[in-house]
Parts: C-alpha cells; sequence; structure tokens
C-alpha cells in the first residue's frame, strides 16, 4: 500500500510540471525540454535556501523566479535567434547542470533535519494524510490559476499564438513575447514540482531531473487520450484530466515496482507506458474495422 | 488613408533565386477607396499587401497609413489600424478555440490583452447580434470550435471579426480563393457591405477578374512588381468585364 501512498504524493507533486508541459507542449506546441534542467533549479534554490535557513515565504518565490528565468532564456534563444525550440531547450539544460551545480555546491543536499513545507505547516497529526492535504490544496490553487488565466484576454491570445499565428500577429500580439512568457511560465511550473518533491523525498540530487520531462510528457499524453475520448472541450475540465494524467502516472509506475519488476528497470517502462499510450488511439485493430 | 512611396523589396538579393517582387511602387489610396488589384502570379500583389500589412518589410521607400509612417512598424503594431483576411481560412482563425474566444481577441484587436475575463454574458450576446446579421445561423453555435466550421463560414467571420474593434484600413488576400463559388459570393458581398456601413478603406486581391469588376471603386493591374494600370472610379465605371479580359490577353 505505501507504494500507491507514495505513487498518489509524486503525482500531486508532478502536477504542476504536468500543467507546465501542458502550456508548453499543448498551448505552444514547442517541445520544451528545459523541463529537465527547471525542475533540478526547483529542487536546487530550495535546498540551499532551506540548509541556509531561509523562511518559507521567499523560497516559494524564488524557484518561481528561477524556473521562469530558465523558460523565458529558452524563449529568447527560440524567438530572437531564431533556434529551433528543441536544441533551444536542449542547450539551456546543459547550461542549467552547471547552474544547479554551483548553485547546490555539492551534488546532493539532504533535507531530512530541517523545517520543510511539510513539517512547518501541520493540518492533520498523521505526517502523510498532513502531506497529502498540503500537496492537495497547493494543486488546487495552482490549478485555479492556470484556470482563471486561460480564460482571460492574455489567455485567450495565448492558446491562439500556438494555434494560429498568422491571425493572432494580425489581432495586435507580440507572438515572440508571447511564447517567452509562456515558456517562462511553463517552467517555473515546473520549478514548483522540484520544489516539492525535494521536500517530499528529503533530498535534492542533481540528477534528479534526468528524463523528468517523460513524466510531464506522459501525464499530458494521458490527459490528451481522455480528451478526446469524451470530447472535451471546457478549458477547466481539460486541467484536472491532466491533473489526473500525473496522478494515473505514477500509480502505474507503482504497480510495475509493485508486480516485481526490477526497479533499475523503471525508466524503460515508463518509456514503454508513453509509447503505449501514444499508439493506443492509432491502432486500429481496436477500433474493429475502421 | 494609405500612402506609399517608391517602396522596393528584394528577396533573397544576390541569389540564383533572386525575386524582385516589388520593384518601385507609389501608390495613394483616399480614405473610402475600395481598391481592387489584379496581376498574374508573381507580379507582386500579394508582397505588397504584405508589405502594408508589416509582415514583410521594404527594402527601401516609405509607408503612412493615417498619417503616421509605418514603415519600420512590425505587423502587431499595425494592427492598430489594419484588419486582415487571409486567402487561408485558417490564417485568419484559431481552429482549436472557440467562434466566442476569437471573436473575443477581435473585439480587443487594438487594445491590450490583459488579465481579466472579457468574456461577459453582454459580450456574448453582442456577437451573437453581430454574428446574426450574416444571416448562416451561426450565432448559436458561438461556443463551438472554429474549426468546425466550413472555410466559407470562417472567412464570413473572419470578415465580421475585423470590425469588432475600430478598423480603418480593410486588407483582403484573395479572400475567396479556396472558396466554392456560392461561398464566395457571400464572403464578398458581406465585404462590400461592411465597407459600405464602417466606411472602411480597403484592398482586395482577387484573381477572379469578373469579382473585380463587380466589386471596388478602383481597379489597379500589377506586373513585375510595378503598377501597369490603376483606373479610377470614373474610368472602372467605362470600363467593361472584357476590357479586363483584354488586359491578361
Amino acid at each position: 500500500m505505501d507504494f500507491y501512498l507514495t505513487a498518489l504524493l509524486q503525482g500531486l507533486c508532478f502536477s504542476a510540471m504536468a500543467l507546465g508541459i501542458y502550456i508548453s507542449m499543448k498551448i505552444f506546441n514547442i517541445p520544451d525540454i528545459t523541463t529537465n534542467g527547471s525542475y533540478t533549479l526547483g529542487g536546487a534554490v530550495t535546498a540551499i535556501m532551506l540548509t541556509h535557513h531561509q523562511p518559507g515565504y521567499v523560497i516559494l518565490p524564488a524557484v518561481i523566479v528561477a524556473g521562469g528565468l530558465a523558460g523565458a532564456l529558452t524563449g529568447i534563444i527560440h524567438t530572437k535567434l531564431k533556434i529551433n525550440a528543441l536544441l533551444a531547450g536542449i542547450l539551456v539544460m546543459t547550461a542549467l547542470y552547471s547552474v544547479n551545480l554551483y548553485i547546490m555546491g555539492t551534488s546532493n543536499l539532504p533535507l531530512i533535519n530541517f523545517s520543510t513545507i511539510f513539517n512547518i505547516v501541520k493540518i492533520i497529526a498523521d505526517p502523510n494524510r498532513n502531506t497529502f492535504w498540503i500537496l492537495s490544496v497547493f494543486v488546487v490553487i495552482i490549478t485555479l490559476l492556470i484556470g482563471y488565466l486561460l480564460k482571460t484576454d492574455f489567455g485567450i491570445a495565448m492558446r491562439a499564438t500556438g494555434n494560429s499565428e498568422s491571425m493572432i500577429r494580425s489581432l495586435g500580439v507580440n507572438t515572440d513575447r508571447m511564447k517567452i512568457t509562456g515558456l517562462a511560465l511553463a517552467n517555473a511550473l515546473t520549478a514548483v514540482s522540484g520544489y516539492l518533491i525535494s521536500q517530499l523525498q528529503g533530498f535534492t540530487d542533481i540528477s534528479m531531473g534526468i528524463g523528468i520531462v517523460i513524466i510531464g510528457l506522459g501525464s499530458v499524453i494521458i490527459a490528451e487520450t481522455l480528451i478526446n475520448w469524451f470530447k472535451i472541450t471546457s478549458v477547466w475540465i481539460t486541467l484536472v484530466l491532466v491533473l489526473v494524467g500525473a496522478i494515473i502516472f505514477q500509480l502505474v509506475l507503482a504497480v510495475t515496482l509493485d508486480i516485481g519488476v526490477d526497479a533499475n528497470l523503471l525508466q524503460m517502462v515508463t518509456a514503454i507506458f508513453v509509447l503505449l499510450i501514444v499508439s493506443l488511439p492509432r491502432l486500429n485493430f481496436l477500433k474493429g474495422n475502421k | 488613408m494609405i500612402e506609399i512611396t517608391n517602396i522596393h523589396k528584394i528577396f533573397n538579393p544576390g541569389k540564383a533565386n533572386q525575386v524582385n517582387a516589388v520593384n518601385g511602387v507609389s501608390l495613394h489610396v483616399e480614405t473610402g477607396e475600395f481598391v481592387v488589384i489584379v496581376g498574374v502570379n508573381g507580379s507582386g500583389k500579394s508582397t505588397l499587401l504584405d508589405l502594408i500589412a508589416g509582415s514583410v518589410f521594404p527594402d527601401s521607400g516609405s509607408i503612412t497609413i493615417d498619417r503616421d509612417n509605418v514603415t519600420k512598424l512590425p505587423d502587431y503594431k499595425r494592427s492598430k489600424w489594419i484588419a486582415r483576411v487571409f486567402q487561408n481560412p485558417m490564417s485568419g482563425t484559431a481552429a482549436d478555440l472557440s467562434i466566442l474566444d476569437n471573436f473575443r481577441l477581435a473585439a480587443i484587436r487594438t487594445k491590450y490583452k490583459g488579465l481579466s475575463v472579457g468574456i461577459t454574458d453582454s459580450f456574448k450576446s453582442q456577437v451573437k447580434e453581430k454574428i446574426a446579421t450574416l444571416g448562416m445561423g451561426l450565432e448559436n453555435k458561438i461556443e463551438q470550435s472554429m474549426g468546425t466550421l466550413s472555410g466559407g463560414q470562417r472567412q464570413a467571420l473572419t470578415l465580421l471579426m475585423s470590425v469588432m474593434d475600430s478598423c480603418k484600413v480593410l486588407l483582403l488576400d484573395e479572400p475567396t480563393a479556396a472558396l466554392d463559388p456560392r461561398s464566395a459570393e457571400v464572403v464578398l458581398r458581406t465585404a462590400d457591405k461592411l465597407i459600405n456601413d464602417y466606411g472602411l478603406t480597403a484592398i482586395l486581391i482577387t484573381h477572379n477578374l469578373k469579382d473585380a469588376f463587380t466589386h471596388g471603386t478602383r481597379i489597379i493591374q500589377m506586373g513585375e512588381g510595378k503598377i501597369i494600370r490603376d483606373i479610377n472610379t470614373e474610368g472602372k465605371q467605362l470600363l467593361k468585364q472584357n476590357d479586363l479580359f483584354d488586359w491578361f490577353g
């Protein structure tokens, strides 16, 4: 059972990143690999500030700003220097490895003896359920903020930027600036996931971001599959499905571990699982004689 | 309204595939004029329109709109004056967004897109009223995504979107090229009506000589990046449809 509880908590932690990937991949149509770096960046900033006894209300804004800057940098390289978005993301991600190492000063920072968000805030006595409720509140607030944003005039312009660039430029929107803002927002969200995970697992490791983007992609793809099945158009339901996707993803990994698959194979299982979800709707034999 | 002075645009200069797209065009368009531009493929008419819209910048020459020099302004800043309908119905609308979302963006074309929710009940009824004037029965489908509509419906809505916010210049780049004859007629009739009702200055590019003959107050023929014929309102009234065909003979 412990597997599944951890999976649920991790799924909640990854929700922010999943929303970020939803913004970069689905709204802007940009495959953003910066994620791997900005996730660790979130963890690194959290760890160094926690170990230097900075107050909690400073740490979270610092994490958001750091992630936002990383994303904005990818956006600037992509739009102003006209470099392929994938390459721009890889460049920033690569550079972030050194940045993260520099911030942390070491490759691993334990946070066990420091007061993290999960042991400062006390909603319920039971630590696991307390963590669950803190994360839930976090995720609800983030989802409400993003959902509201997408409903505003700015949000509609953002959604149109990834959909019809010629149209939105003729309607007076600077698409370069919009993409930079969008990538900043996406990576700020990713950094928040790093912030949550570091405190949940009690340490930040320089390699914690390796391949992490697949978790975000997988969550969004699960959500997309559900959206297509149920023909969802509502922004709110879409966001909720992205959260559901993030949790399902972690639960599937938990099942894999539970049935005794070697933990070393986990990354491969992850990749195969994502491949499966992507290809499921395209496998014609499942739909009969179409 | 529009003043173009000796404008040049060369693509790929110095290379084997160099194209002298626009080659010294000067053009003065009065407020309320409806100019139709015809010309063979490669005559420079689409580039001229792109230059006016700001999606392409000239190598030399200047463009002023409403007495403002806009030569160096990018397209998204010229949206203050200009609304555009593209050849491809996909380009003028966002397919995944609802009709309502599309209209909301059009309604704030000249304004700042801020962090407030602009789609209110009163805005919805305003959009419904506008769309009802098209007589296409789309007013009850405003929550549907744009992508579910036909090309003709999308072009008609794009036209309507251009007058959701203050608009001085309407650029129509072969708006009916991708449409069947009936939809094409509806779209051009809608354009005529809007240009009249809102006193717009308009430029229409078309390959359809019948449309060029029927619509507009002035007709221009382009060839090899230059204006080779420019016929004003009186001249256009004397013009016969066959004369146009002779131009291309």
